[in-house]
């Protein structure tokens, strides 16, 4: 299978007032063509840091990451830019839906400036909200705003799928609804998927789980079959 | 990119109150850039359109007698293209309906032609019949003050004789745009006004046939005006020529120059202020907006929007409010300067007031006030999108914070823990606090320069009338006379005090520089015309030396006790080195003053003078005025109740409208940045209220604090404001100071009380809307969302 990141040694510095804190400490890792990776770790264990970088929201202090041909430690800004267009998918913990425009339009805001995108409303059918298109992020329910961001982050039909606590402040059984939207985009479209969580249930859905403990990986693990998240219990 | 629009259109709903108080400014400043600029431009292109069509003279020379062959003389000097030599006389009027006399100037002119310069522009009626010796073409502003039309009677005592005089026509000269009595600063059209007579009456009159003694000349394209005047002078001299002098001098153009020279440089000052202020509000606006929209911006970052197309989408916030107020202030600009230009058609007298509006003064002001709101605008975005996505989808850091030394000091210390949230807050965010303090100092200085000019007037009259004019009545004589004829004006009934003057035409010298004027002589312990220091101090007239006033001294480079060289340039036009004894203050003219009798001396003459100040019984006032009317040796006569009153009513006119709508703009200004101050407090703040709440605050404990915060900040700014608009009014001061008159630069307490006043209604009022707000406070909500 051929990789599609190729992070080597890489190590993130912050600078928090006096004291510095080092989120990754030389970490190396590949990501591979349609696998869907579960990165697990408690909180501060640079999941979040790494899923940032390999997205293009972050840069390392030192080391290099390669997508694909793209050497993304050496891009500039705007090169950043464009490769976050055009490749990259991303979840957050909190959605971050903009207020202000409904489910739709925040997915035509992506797709707005994307290549080839897929009609917002079939984006917002895949996570089952079709029913949904002109609500406002206030008018839904947390999980129902995840499930706008996951259509919103794969609208545009992205290489890679970043999902940083996508089911972090949803209840049980809309997380669940999350995952199942996270794995049928993984399954139906190939799209290579790294998902962070601090909930080991959820590894199980995984072709390949990473563990992360104060900046290194100190597990990789393969799964030899992937769980449906219908089947996972926490 | 239509999504994005759509958050931009919904955002800019979300913000309408505070965008809205931004329109409202930005329309302030455009309003003001159109009104004042177009006056200006408007004043320059009617001037020189009405210059060039109606020919004014480049050169005037006024003298006692020359033979008109001499007129030829001076048609043969270099340079020198028209010569048009007249007959200029000031005389005492009988308006029907006047109780007091009036001054009328009478001017010749042939009886056959249109003068070859300074053309009359006929408003109605027509030319004076050659046939007929009694009649008159009078000025139109004082044939509209006194209700005179073609047809009309009124007398004139010329040379001793009552001559009644029939009005043939009513028309305007460029001469005369700015129509004001000899020595007068404030139009007075009831009582002053210009008849143009034809030559053969009025040299009939006073025996001036074949002869002149007023000239004006056309110069010939790209010749040096200075050596034509020297030529004048030389040839004029042995005819009493009193120097000739170019347009620069002359007194219609010299006011109509000033008005000009100030509206250009307050057209510039005002519209500053105001679009800085708009710039500024803008600024605090988007960044408040740029700074509670960080997710949001790190979101569009990381789905790719690139730092360009974000940063043009929220200055397109700020663009959409200046795309309003930019509406706004076109349409009310277009209307204000229409309303000036109707007041300046009135003041100054122009055939056609030209109305400059092009687009490009509209362009013109967008685009200085797009640039300004950008330059705000541009700070807070550019900090928001070069900050990497990830960092900013973090919540910002809470600032960081120690122990100062205030915190440090007892009273800290003893402050109640509610009052203590407000202080650290304060001091905390000390950028923010100076940046509140600037915001609200900026609207108490435009309060305290709108209302400025009305102090500054206010103080003007009350120095020049009440403290250095204090004769009722003035009195010039046509000729100078003995002292019998100050005797005659001592004699009438319920005349209570006469003091003669004498004033003769001279120039100055002092090293490099020269200024001609006139040199008053006053009697000792003169009452009635005073000499005023700075503060008002009165002085007496030193009985050596010269007197002059700040402003004659300053163009001259003169000090006290500096010698200056004398020129008279009348009579026997002695020339003498003489002392400079004192400086004095006037805001009006330039003077020189001399003790009577050591002018007397200087021009070699008996007891003479030139006119007289008089102090009358309010009550035999009419009686008086009659007795002056029929006095053959009176030139007109200067009352100082009328002068009080055209001076209001020019000044209410003239002012009024930019002077209420500053106040008005000044006000909305005001207004605005403290609301929105309050606003932007209340949403950064919100997060902190509620949970407050939620340990257990009650609202009006936690309303105090937000609003104490605010207050604190209000109180502070109030002196730096004062201190700012007083600047500013020395800046508006510096620009209007003329040759003519100095605005004194005099902030009244009442303006201070006012700005203070608007001020906290502004403040009040924004309290209220944020108190509400704060009483609607979804505790539950605000601590769910991350900041």
């Amino acid at each position: 299978m051929e990789a599609v990141f190729r992070a080597r040694g890489i190590s993130k510095i912050y600078a928090m007032g006096e004291v510095e804190v080092r989120a990754l400490e030389s970490v190396d890792l590949d990501l591979y063509e349609r696998e869907l990776v579960v990165l697990l770790g408690p909180s501060g264990s640079g999941k979040s840091t790494l899923l940032n970088i390999l997205g293009g929201l972050d840069v390392p202090t030192s080391g290099s990451v390669i997508y694909r041909d793209h050497d993304l430690t050496a891009a500039s800004d705007s090169d950043l830019t464009r490769y976050r267009r055009e490749h990259v998918g991303f979840v957050f913990q909190f959605y971050n839906l903009i207020p202000s425009l409904t489910a739709l339009e925040n997915v035509a805001l992506v797709t707005d400036i994307s290549e080839h995108p897929m009609p917002p409303r079939d984006a917002l059918s895949l996570v089952g909200l079709a029913e949904r298109l002109d609500h406002f992020p206030a008018q839904m329910s947390g999980g129902e705003q995840q499930r706008v961001a996951i259509a919103r982050a794969i609208a545009k039909r992205p290489d890679v799928l970043l999902c940083d606590e996508p089911t972090g402040a949803l209840d049980y059984t809309t997380g669940k609804l999350v995952l199942l939207a996270i794995e049928r985009i993984n399954r139906e479209l190939g799209t290579t998927t790294a998902v962070i969580t601090h909930n080991a249930s959820i590894a199980a859905m995984a072709d390949r789980v990473i563990r992360l403990r104060s900046g290194q990986i100190v597990d990789v693990h393969r799964n030899e079959a992937r769980v449906s998240p219908d089947h996972l219990e926490w | 990119m239509r999504a994005l629009n759509r958050k931009l259109l919904r955002d800019v709903v979300h913000m309408r109150g505070q965008l809205i108080a931004v329109s409202l400014v930005v329309m302030c400043g455009i309003a003001m850039f159109i009104t004042m600029r177009g006056a200006y431009r408007s004043l320059v292109v009617s001037q020189s359109v009405y210059y060039r069509q109606f020919r004014f003279a480049d050169v005037f020379a006024h003298l006692v007698r020359a033979p008109l062959a001499v007129a030829g003389d001076i048609a043969q000097i270099p340079g020198v293209s028209q010569v048009e030599p007249r007959i200029v006389f000031d005389v005492t009027l009988d308006v029907p309906g006047l109780a007091e006399p009036a001054t009328g100037r009478l001017v010749s002119i042939p009886e056959d032609r249109h003068p070859a310069l300074n053309d009359i522009h006929l408003r109605s009626g027509r030319w004076i019949d050659p046939s007929r010796s009694d009649e008159v073409i009078v000025s139109e502003a004082f044939a509209g003050a006194n209700h005179l039309q073609p047809g009309s009677k009124i007398a004139a005592v010329m040379n001793g004789r009552w001559q009644p005089l029939t009005i043939a026509g009513i028309g305007l000269s460029p001469e005369f745009v700015y129509e004001i009595r000899p020595g007068g600063i404030f139009p007075d059209p009831r009582r002053f006004g210009v008849l143009w007579i034809g030559r053969k009456t009025v040299q009939n009159a006073f025996s001036m046939e074949g002869a002149f003694n007023d000239v004006t000349l056309a110069i010939s394209h790209g010749m040096r005006t200075d050596d034509v005047i020297d030529k004048v002078d030389h040839l004029l001299a042995q005819y009493g020529g009193t120097g000739a002098y170019d347009r620069e001098q002359q007194l219609s153009n010299r006011f109509l120059s000033d008005e000009i020279k100030g509206d250009r440089a307050s057209s510039t000052i005002v519209p500053s202020i105001f679009l800085g202020v708009a710039a500024f509000l803008i600024h605090i606006v988007l960044s408040r907006l740029v700074q509670t929209q960080r997710d949001q911006i790190a979101v569009l970052k990381a789905f790719g929007y690139s730092t360009w197309t974000i940063g043009l989408h929220y200055l397109g916030i700020a663009l959409v409010s200046i795309a309003v107020g930019s509406l706004l202030g076109v349409a009310v600009g277009v209307r204000l300067a229409m309303a000036m230009a109707t007041l300046y058609k009135d003041f100054f007298h122009f055939p056609v007031f030209l109305l400059e509006l092009q687009p490009s003064l509209f362009a013109t002001g967008i685009l200085i006030s797009a640039g300004a709101a950008s330059a705000g605008a541009l700070l807070s975005v550019h900090a928001a999108v070069t900050l990497p996505p990830a960092e900013a989808m973090r919540p910002e850091a809470p600032p960081r914070f120690h122990a100062g030394i205030v915190e440090q000091s007892r009273i800290f210390r003893a402050l109640s823990a509610e009052t203590k949230i407000v202080v650290r807050n304060l001091l905390r965010r000390r950028m923010k606090s100076a940046l509140s303090i600037l915001g609200v100092a900026l609207a108490v200085a435009i309060l305290v320069v709108g209302r400025y000019t009305f102090d500054s007037i206010d103080y003007l009259m009350h120095v020049e009338f009440g403290l250095v004019e204090r004769a009722d009545v003035t009195v010039p004589f046509a000729l100078p006379r003995g002292a019998t004829a100050v005797d005659d004006l001592r004699s009438y009934p319920g005349v209570l005090r006469v003091e003669p003057f004498r004033a003769v035409s001279v120039k100055i010298e002092h090293e490099n520089f020269s200024r001609r004027t006139g040199v008053t002589g006053l009697a000792p312990g003169s009452s009635m015309h005073r000499l005023i220091g700075k503060h008002g101090e009165v002085y007496d007239v030193p009985p050596e030396g010269l007197v002059l006033n700040r402003e004659l001294a300053d163009l001259l480079h003169v000090r006290a006790g500096d010698r200056v060289t004398l020129h008279v340039l009348e009579d026997t036009r002695p020339v003498a080195e003489i002392r400079v004894s004192k400086i004095v203050d006037e805001m009006l003219g330039i003077g020189a003053y001399m003790d009577l009798d050591a002018l007397h001396r200087l021009m070699d003459e008996g007891n003479v003078a030139s006119g007289a100040y008089m102090t009358v019984d309010p009550l035999s006032m009419r009686g008086i005025y009659e007795r002056l009317k029929e006095t053959p040796a009176v030139a007109g006569v200067t009352i100082r109740r009328a002068t009080i009153e055209a001076f209001k009513q020019t000044i209410a006119q003239s002012q009024a409208i930019t002077n209420i709508s500053m106040v008005i703009f000044a006000i909305v200004i005001a207004a605005g940045v403290i609301y929105n101050g309050a606003r932007i407090a209340l949403s950064e703040r919100s997060r902190e209220l509620a949970s407050l709440r939620v340990l257990g605050f009650t609202r009006a404990e936690v309303g105090r604090m937000l609003i104490g915060e605010q207050a604190l900040l209000t109180l502070a700014a109030i002196p730096a404001g004062f201190a700012l608009g007083f600047w500013l009014c020395s800046l508006l001061t510096k620009a209007y100071s003329s040759e003519l008159y100095r605005m004194p630069l005099i902030v009244s307490s009442d303006t201070y009380a006012f700005a203070f006043g608007v001020v906290m209604l502004a403040a009040v009022g924004s309290s209220m809307i944020v108190l509400h707000r704060i009483r609607h406070l979804d505790l539950v909500e605000v601590l769910k969302t991350r900041e």
